[in-house]
């Protein structure tokens, strides 16, 4: 029977020691661990949001030089695309240039060839028709007997006057 | 850890120095009776005035406790000693300064109970509040509550928001239990705050003084827990906070139940009447829970090892082997006790938030 009959000496005792536990705990230990708690919790969640964050900073960067890399290669293909571009066009312009150049060059020499070869021509003529002369003239100076001689000396006066 | 059993031992000598001037008087032991299990059990359950260590040659030693008694208004105090001295204590009523006759009766209502001898031979119950095992049990394992919690505190406020270490993380990790998976659970978010220390609190009391019950030295293993007088206590604490920071839903809830026939509540008040009961016989099974769960812990464990006594009062080769079963099954009770000391607090703790979280809930 004692065994479930609560004593009352016991039962003051029990309020007392329980009561300075809980007012213990209550109003010293708990709102210093409570709070300790609280503020590491806060702390470890703000840190894995700031994570969170600078992760998808970090991925934002990255797309963003993905992209700017891109950009680059596709100016680049189309720089290279123009220069090459404008290299043909000058070179082909060069070269229709140098055509024409040439084909004017040619058709100047081939003028001046044509005339020289007609100055030549009239010189080689005027240069006969002296030789002619002069070889007439000698012909004409000496009065030659024989036929031999003359003709010797007709070769000779030739020479002569081709050495001139 | 080591600072922690350092305090843990020097306040079990403490402890043993303050009452020392009653104890580790060795009491005469008549004759050699027989082993009596039952009363060896009953004995330990209960309270006493003296605190039975061991019995070594015939001869008990025990711990003598003060008693404080109030006759009429005044305070009379002697050491329980005075009752293995002779059968009775006389003293001088302060009163009228007659001759005032203390005896503990073997027998009756107030069996093992300090009580007061009338001239014509009735006894009288006065007003006890001595210092008996339980008392000095409970007053052992509140100190190490609160140096536990001292030693905690200390060591979050020196550490502040870093890492847990040692008995911080212990501590931290039932607190954090108690808290995220009992109360905030049960509780809705704006109270939760107010009754969260009054749920640390009973669960610490509760877990470490059904711990303390299954270390079998002294100054331990006192059935703290296991006694009506505490669980109703603790019980009655959580009937009050219940009861008295309930909200106008609570009451509304109690005494004009939404959602019931209005013939069970006119003319006849059937449903307040059955939510009025209900609210004082949920701490009583508070109470009968925790009390009955770790008493019969104790008395499993004691009857296993009473066993092998009473084998060896048969045969000494019996009581060999019996304790061998015994031990091993004491220690497998042991195993489960450890597990019912932690799963109690835990239930206790659970359902007192249950009704606290019935007490402030809010409707939308």
């Amino acid at each position: 029977m004692e065994l479930i009959s609560p004593d009352f000496g016991y039962f003051f005792w029990m309020v007392l020691a329980f009561g300075i536990v809980f007012f213990f705990v209550a109003k010293f230990a708990f709102p210093i661990i409570g709070k300790t708690l609280k503020n590491r919790e806060q702390k470890i969640s703000e840190a894995l949001e700031q994570a969170e964050r600078t992760h998808e900073e970090m991925k934002n960067l990255q797309a963003k030089n993905e992209e700017l890399l891109q950009q680059a290669r596709v100016e680049r293909e189309e720089m290279l695309n123009e220069a090459r571009i404008t290299r043909d066009k000058i070179i082909e312009e060069a070269r229709t240039k140098a055509k024409e150049e040439t084909n004017r060059l040619v058709d100047a020499a081939k003028e001046t060839i044509e005339n020289e070869r007609k100055a030549a021509m009239t010189d080689i003529k005027n240069e006969i028709a002296n030789i002619s002369i002069k070889v007439a003239e000698k012909i004409l100076e000496r009065e030659l007997s024989k036929d031999e001689a003359q003709m010797e000396y007709i070769d000779k006066v030739i020479k002569e006057t081709e050495k001139q | 850890m080591m600072k922690i059993w350092k305090y843990i031992i020097s306040l079990s000598f403490l402890m043993c120095l303050l009452f020392g001037a009653h104890s580790f008087a060795f009491a005469e032991n008549e004759e050699k009776e027989s082993f009596n299990a039952g009363e060896v059990i009953i004995e330990h359950v209960l309270d006493s005035y003296e605190w039975h260590i061991f019995t070594w040659k015939g001869h008990e030693v025990s711990v003598y406790l003060p008693c404080i008694v109030f006759n009429e208004g005044k305070c009379y105090t002697f050491s329980s000693k005075v009752f293995h001295e002779n059968e009775q204590y006389k003293t001088v009523n302060k009163t009228n300064s007659e001759e005032l006759v203390f005896t503990i009766p073997h027998e009756g209502s107030y069996k093992g109970k300090i009580v007061i001898v009338n001239a014509d031979g009735t006894m009288k119950r006065p007003f006890d509040i001595s210092i008996t095992k339980n008392v000095l049990a409970l007053f052992i394992s509140c100190a190490i509550i609160i140096v536990l919690f001292y030693l905690v505190t200390k060591a979050y406020q020196k550490r502040g928001e870093k890492a847990p270490k040692g008995l911080q993380s212990l501590f931290e990790w039932l607190i954090v239990y108690v808290r995220d998976d009992i109360a905030r659970k049960a509780i809705n978010e704006k109270s939760v705050d107010k009754y969260l220390p009054y749920l640390v609190t009973v669960f610490f009391f509760i877990f470490i003084n059904n711990l303390l019950g299954l270390i079998p030295i002294f100054p331990f293993g006192a059935n703290i827990t296991g006694n009506i007088t505490v669980t109703a206590c603790l019980a009655l604490f959580t009937f009050f906070i219940t009861n008295l920071l309930g909200n106008k839903e609570y009451y509304k809830d109690i005494f004009n139940t939404p959602g019931v026939p209005w013939f069970l509540k006119f003319p006849l008040p059937l449903m307040p009447i059955i939510e009025t009961v209900g609210c004082f016989t949920k701490p009583f099974v508070l109470a009968v829970r925790l009390f009955a769960n770790i008493t019969a812990g104790h008395i499993v464990v004691l009857g296993f090892i009473s066993s092998v006594f009473i084998v060896a009062q048969i045969s000494v080769a019996g009581g060999v082997g019996m304790s061998i079963f015994s031990l091993i099954l004491a220690i497998f009770v042991d195993c489960i006790e450890l597990l019912v000391a932690y799963i109690q607090a835990y239930v206790f703790t659970l359902l007192s938030a249950l009704y606290f979280g019935m007490a402030s809930k809010e409707h939308h």
